[in-house]
This record gives structure tokens, sequence and C-alpha cells, in this order.
């Protein structure tokens, strides 16, 4: 039938052969089992002896299958005048299916739909009236398998040989495919990496597992997927870029109608062990070229990847956070069973979505658990700027702003201003702050301490007045002056804050005193012949100087020497106790505080009564040295005018 | 809305160039090609002044009679070109300027994906539908 225009239903319906092949036999299984099965009571007076007409019930059931939403129904059987005759003969039906297929393929159901060309339309039948797919030659542009969803049943392998036989049983049966039935195994056995193979099996066995599944589940879904096994090699022959339809299930279960692109618990487990293979930090990114690397082991084409890349990365930052990477892979796991890719990202696989539909405290106690075994394992510099992302984000909250951090980082890192990401709002406010405090005490271990770190610990520690121990450190950097001040800051900070800033001039006035000494004389001889002329005082200078000098090399063996039991140890005292001070503060805990601020009175009073003590002798000295020098001074002037002359 | 829309690489070779389909696409890539040189002009009419203080938008290249050409160049020197139809006298220069940022911004997010090895072609399905968006609807 070129033109079957018999009806006056509309426009002229040019079919082409495989369509028409399609149709023909669409109808007669819909005739047939009309007469077969009992007719509506509508129906017998319709079956009209001239047109063989297919009856409403099975033809319902077919456009059920068809899994367009009910109202587009409704308007492809009003348009396609079956409601106006009042049955279904061929011209309506096919219309029919030439208006569903298009509304398939996302066109507008028109009337002036059907004059376009168009793939064929897709029913899934429940698996009783057995599985009956319709699909295309080569040429795919858009008909693909509908599966209502990946399911991932990895455990039941149950039927598994079984499943290949309905398969095989079933694909000789689908008029247009051809393709063998042992290509899907040979497909899938595909060798990859070892990140590859392990889901290449669990797919192998997830979709002949996938019929028990959707069996046992799909009592309103009719599903089935024969498709996908048989239709990779078809796909691999032909490198497409191909555009899915919007499936709109009948399931009215879900919130989100595009089932495929759901991921369940077991992907995403291994979705994550895979993002921890290659970054251990788990709400860090993986960079592009890792991902690259990774994505490519998956034997998808370039553009294929470019393509998935485009949909999963968000916020298009050139790296991946882990919902990113969870939409990714799935997308690739999806593809490479077959599922065509969607032309935007399905709100399932959106990252806020992501972030939002699965518990963080799953994620974290998931994440957590592994934390340890995975950082043992890890390869620390694997990203370049991994720690400084990790840093920063010990700061922010994991669940309402990773794409704030996302963000943060991204301005750090890469410096491009992006269009704030929408941000998602926390379900459970709670778990993340119990993530938080999870995640940052185990990550202030492993990763370098930031000063972000550092104020969190000193924020988590009220007492601690934070630029205490900067005094402290800059006193002596070797002592941890941290803990003997902490915890004793309200009681001890009258009194041992005074001590180390008293220490240090301790030690200066017996040195001070020696250079001020080694002055003092060369001043004061210059005083006394300023008179006279510059030249003697010149010369005097050098004559008191070493006077003075070993004046001072005596003072310091007489500081040794006469001082002997007392002054060594009391310059070693002074020099000591300071040490000695800051040792026993430094040693004892609070409890001793006063013990200690005891015995460093004591030593500071020692220390002074030697002091004390050292500047009277030294003054004595200078003195002596005073009149040592006017004495000489007087032999010269007695002697000068005799030179002169 | 623009007629065509041309992105050319550093080297001058097309790295995306896509035109309203019409019957003589072939005088829009000449007239891209030709236009590159008074982008070069432009380019090196600074001299010695740096980079930065040079403008990203490099406006009204040529008019033609049907015709009007403008350009904008990267930093990376990559160069996009439009042209538009003369006789839309609506397009203020204004909106020719955000066109060509939101052409930037696309390619640099075509850029961030790290399938996309520079020099190649431009496939992006979102750069494509952004481009769409921006040139003259033929129905």
């Amino acid at each position: 039938m070129e033109a079957a225009g018999g009806g006056g239903s509309g426009p002229p319906l040019l079919l082409s052969d495989a369509e028409q092949q399609c149709y023909s036999e669409l109808f007669a299984r819909c005739a047939r089992t009309a007469a077969v099965g009992p007719a509506l009571p509508s129906e017998p007076a319709r079956a009209l002896p001239s047109t063989v007409t297919a009856a409403a019930g099975p033809v319902a059931d077919l456009f059920r299958a068809s899994q367009l939403p009910a109202e587009t129904l409704h308007l492809i059987t009003e348009l396609c005048g079956a409601k106006r005759v009042g049955y279904f003969g061929p011209t309506q039906f096919y219309v029919a299916l030439k208006l569903i297929a298009a509304a398939q393929s996302g066109l507008p159901v028109r009337i002036e739909s059907i004059k376009c060309e168009s793939p064929l339309p897709r029913f899934m039948m429940s698996k009783n009236d057995g599985e009956v797919r319709l699909g295309t030659p080569a040429e795919l542009h858009g008909t693909k398998a509908q599966i209502p969803y990946l399911t991932t049943d990895k455990n039941a392998f149950k039927r598994a040989d079984d499943g290949d036989k309905q398969q095989e049983t079933q694909s000789p049966t689908m008029s247009p495919l051809a393709s063998p039935p042992s290509s899907p195994p040979h497909y899938q056995r595909v060798p990859l990496s070892h990140g590859y193979s392990k889901l290449r099996s669990s797919t192998e066995q997830m979709q002949p597992a996938s019929y028990e599944a959707r069996q046992s589940l799909a009592q309103t879904e009719g599903t089935s997927s024969g498709g996908p096994g048989a239709k990779p090699p078809r796909l691999q022959a032909t490198l497409i870029r191909s555009f899915s339809v919007e499936r709109d299930p009948h399931d009215s279960s879900s919130h989100y109608p595009d089932e495929p692109w759901r991921i369940t618990e077991e992907q995403r487990e291994y979705y994550i062990n895979q993002f921890r293979s290659l970054q251990p930090d788990p709400s860090s990114f993986i960079s592009g070229s890792v991902a690259k690397n990774f994505f490519t082991k998956s034997k998808l084409s370039i553009p294929e990847l470019s393509y998935i890349w485009e949909l999963s990365d968000a916020d298009c930052d050139g790296a991946l956070t882990l919902p990113e990477f969870c939409a990714a892979f799935h997308l690739i796991v999806a593809r490479k069973n077959g599922y065509p890719l969607p032309e935007g990202l399905p709100p399932t696989l959106q990252p806020e979505y992501l972030q939002a539909a699965f518990p963080k405290s799953k994620w974290e106690c998931a994440l957590f658990d592994s934390y340890s075994e995975s950082m043992s394992g890890s390869q620390q510099p694997r990203d370049s700027h991994w720690s400084e992302k990790t840093s920063v984000k010990d700061m922010a909250d994991f669940s309402v702003s990773t794409q704030d951090v996302t963000l943060d980082d991204k301005q750090a890192s890469i410096n491009t201003t992006d269009d704030a990401s929408p941000k998602d709002v926390s379900e459970d406010p709670a778990t993340p702050k119990d993530s938080n405090s999870l995640k940052a005490r185990p990550r202030s271990r492993s990763y370098s301490s930031t000063s972000i770190e550092e104020a969190m610990k000193r924020g988590e520690d009220p007492p601690t007045p934070p630029p205490r121990p900067q005094k402290t450190h800059s006193r002596a950097s070797s002592l941890d002056l941290n803990k003997v001040f902490q915890p004793s800051v309200p009681a001890v900070k009258s009194g041992s804050l005074p001590q180390p800033p008293a220490l240090p001039p301790r030690p200066c006035p017996s040195q001070s005193e020696q250079p001020a000494e080694a002055e003092v004389p060369p001043q004061s001889s210059r005083a006394p012949s300023q008179a006279s002329e510059s030249s003697p005082t010149k010369k005097d200078i050098p004559y008191s100087q070493p006077p003075s000098k070993p004046i001072r090399r005596k003072f310091k063996p007489e500081n040794q020497t006469p001082e002997n039991q007392e002054l060594p140890p009391t310059v070693g005292g002074p020099a000591s106790a300071p040490s000695m001070k800051l040792h026993p503060t430094v040693q004892k805990q609070s409890s001793k505080q006063k013990k200690a601020i005891q015995t460093a009175i004591r030593k500071n009073k020692e220390a002074n009564a030697v002091l004390t003590r050292l500047n009277s002798e030294l003054q004595q000295q200078l003195k002596e040295v005073h009149q040592e020098r006017i004495a000489l001074e007087n032999q010269l002037e007695q002697l000068r005018p005799v030179t002169v002359l | 809305m623009a007629v065509c829309i041309a992105v050319i690489a550093k080297e001058n070779y097309p790295l995306y160039i896509r035109s309203v389909p019409t019957e003589n696409e072939l005088k829009f890539h000449y007239m891209v090609h030709t236009s590159l040189d008074v982008v070069d002009e432009k380019i090196s009419a600074l001299g010695k002044a740096l980079v930065d203080q040079r403008e990203l938008y490099l406006g009204l290249l040529y008019p033609t009679e049907d015709h009007k050409v403008y350009g904008y160049v990267t930093n990376s020197k990559v160069k996009f070109v439009m042209v538009v139809d003369s006789s839309n006298t609506a397009l203020r220069d204004n909106e020719i300027r955000s066109m060509f940022r939101k052409l930037h911004n696309s390619y640099t997010d075509v850029m961030c994906n790290p399938f996309y090895n520079p020099g190649d072609r431009i496939h992006s399905r979102a750069f494509d539908n952004m481009v769409t968006a921006m040139m003259i609807q033929v129905c």
C-alpha cells in the first residue's frame, strides 16, 4: 500500500518498505489477537468483511506498550480517525503508528507528522505477550531500545542462560533485526581495563538478570531489554551521534521519567570506588587529564566521550567532582550497553540531584570507612592541586556547598568566572556537620595543616588565646610553651607573662657593661685631653683601649676567677638562669606553676644580687682605671714640653 | 541575528564555520577568509602596545552592500568572525558584543573539555546549540 487514502481520514500516507512491513505485521497481530481473543462489546459488529480491523483491545495494549503518555495516545487516536470512524482500519492503524513513531521521536503529534520521514515506532510488550521488538535497520537516527531503567541486579545471575536463550528466540521474530545472538556476549567481552572488566562482567549478567528483575517489578511497565544486547554490534559498526527519545513511562512511581538514568546503590558504590581509585579524597576533583585517561579505557569513541563529558561536567571547569563523575560514568555504562546518549543531562544525573538523592550519612560512612584503606594505598601527589583543594574544602560544608567549594577552587586554581552553580540546599543539615567533623579529624591528621585548619583547631579550644603561643614561640622556638600556657591561662597569666619578657634584659647588662666599660675609658680619656691636641688623644685612646681591653679581659677572668666560686656560677647563673627559668616553667604543668614562679623569683633575686655585686666591683675597677689614666696623662704632659722643644 | 559565524584558529584555519543554509554558502566562506586580513591588520595596528591593552572586540571589520562583518579576537589569537545582514538595522553594537561574549564563553567551555584537542574542529553540541540560537531562524 503506497497510498492508503481509502479511509479519507487525511493526507495520503507514504510508508517506506520497512515501515510497511512493520505496520502490516503489527496490524496482523492485532487483528489476529482480536480474532482469537474476546473482542470488546463494541467491536464484533465492526468486523466488516471488507476490511480487516484491529480490535480496540489489542490496539490499546499496543499503544500503551509504546509508553507514550495517555494524553498523547488519546490525541493520536483522535487524529488517526479511529474515533471518528469507530474502528481501527488499516489506514487509521497505520496513521496511528506513524504518529506514535513521531511522538516517540519527539515531534509534535499532528497530522502533518505523518508526512515526515520518521523512524519506526517502538513498543514494549510485557513478557506475557512475548517479546516483540520492532527496531530499525542500520540507520538508527532515533530508534533505540526503550529501556525503562538500567537495573543493576548484579546478584541475580540466575537466568543468564535463559535470558540469552530468550534473546535468541526473540531475535528471529524481530523483523528487521538480524543480529546474531552470539554477538552480544561477544561484544560484552571486549577486553577492557580492570576497572571496566569488572563492570563488564557485571553488566553482562546485568542484562539477562534485568529480565528477571524487570519481570518481577514490571507489572506496570512492560519492559524488555532484548534490544541492548543485540544493538551494540550495530552501534559499534556505525559511529552514531544518536538522539534518544524522551521516554515517558506510565509508571508514576518515580518522580523523574528517565529510569535508565537513575543510579542504583550498587552502581553508586562502584562509581565511588572507582573515583577513589583515581582520587583518594572523595570530595575533591578528578582533573581533566586523569579522567580522560580513565574514560578512554572504556573504548568509546572520542567524540562520544567528549559529548559525555560535556553533559556531565555541569560547571564546565575541566574537572569532575564526585557527582559529576558518577553521572559521567553512568552515561558511559549506559552507552556501552547500547542506550543512546541523551540530549541533555537527565535530571536524575544532575549533580544536585545526585547529592540530594543519596543520604549524606551513607556517603560519608561509605567514604569514611574506606577512607583509611584508601589513604594507605593512595598516591598522594597524583593531583597537583589536590592538597590545596582539600585544605580549602575542610572548611566548607560538604553537602550544601560542594559546589561553592568547587567555585572557590575554580577561582583559586583556574581563575575563570563561572556562573554560580545552583546551590544544593541540604536536606539534612545535621548530618553534614557530623560528616564535616568526621572528615575534618582524619583529614587534619593526614594533610598538611593550613592556616585554616589551625584556625579551626584554635576555634575549638576556647581557652587558648591565639596570640599567646606566638609570643612564647618567638621567645624560645625550641620549647613548646603552648602546653604550658594553654591550660593555665587565667591563673598564671599575670604571673608568668612578666617572666619571659624580663629574661632577655638580664644578660644584657652584663654584656652591655663590658662594651660600656670599653667605651668609657676612651671617652674619659678624650674628655680630659680635649684641651690637648687631638693626636695625643688619639694616642691616648689606643693606649687607653689596650688597658681597657686587658681590663676587660681581666674582667672576664676576674669574673671567672675572683668570683670563682661565685661568679662562674653566677655568670653562668645569669646565663643559665634564663634557660633554667625556662626549663622549669616549661616542664611544669599548671599544678606546678606556683613552684615555678617561686623558683623563678628566687633565681631572679640571686641573679640580681650577683649583678649588683658585679656592678660594684666593676665600678671600683673603673675608678682605679681612671686614676691610672690621670697619672699617665700627667706624665705625658710633663714629658710633652720637653719633646716639643 | 547572524548570517554566518566562524571560529578561526590562530593559524588562520577554520575551527568552526556555520552559515545560514542558503544557496551560496561559499560566498560567506570567502567573506570570512577575506576578513581575516582585516583582523590581522587591526591586531597589528597597536604595534608595540601590550596585548592586555588590546580590546578583544574589534568591531566592524568591513561592510559590503548586503552584509557587515564583525570581528573578535581572543588572547590566544583565536578569531571569531560574524557576518550579519545589512538590512538588519536593529542590530546594535552592544548586541554584537554580547553575541561575541557568548561565543567566547561557549568556546571556553569547549576548551575545558579534556577530550577536545586544541586545533581540532569543534563538534560540541552545546556550542552548536548556542550558535544556532544566534543565527537567523530560517524555516
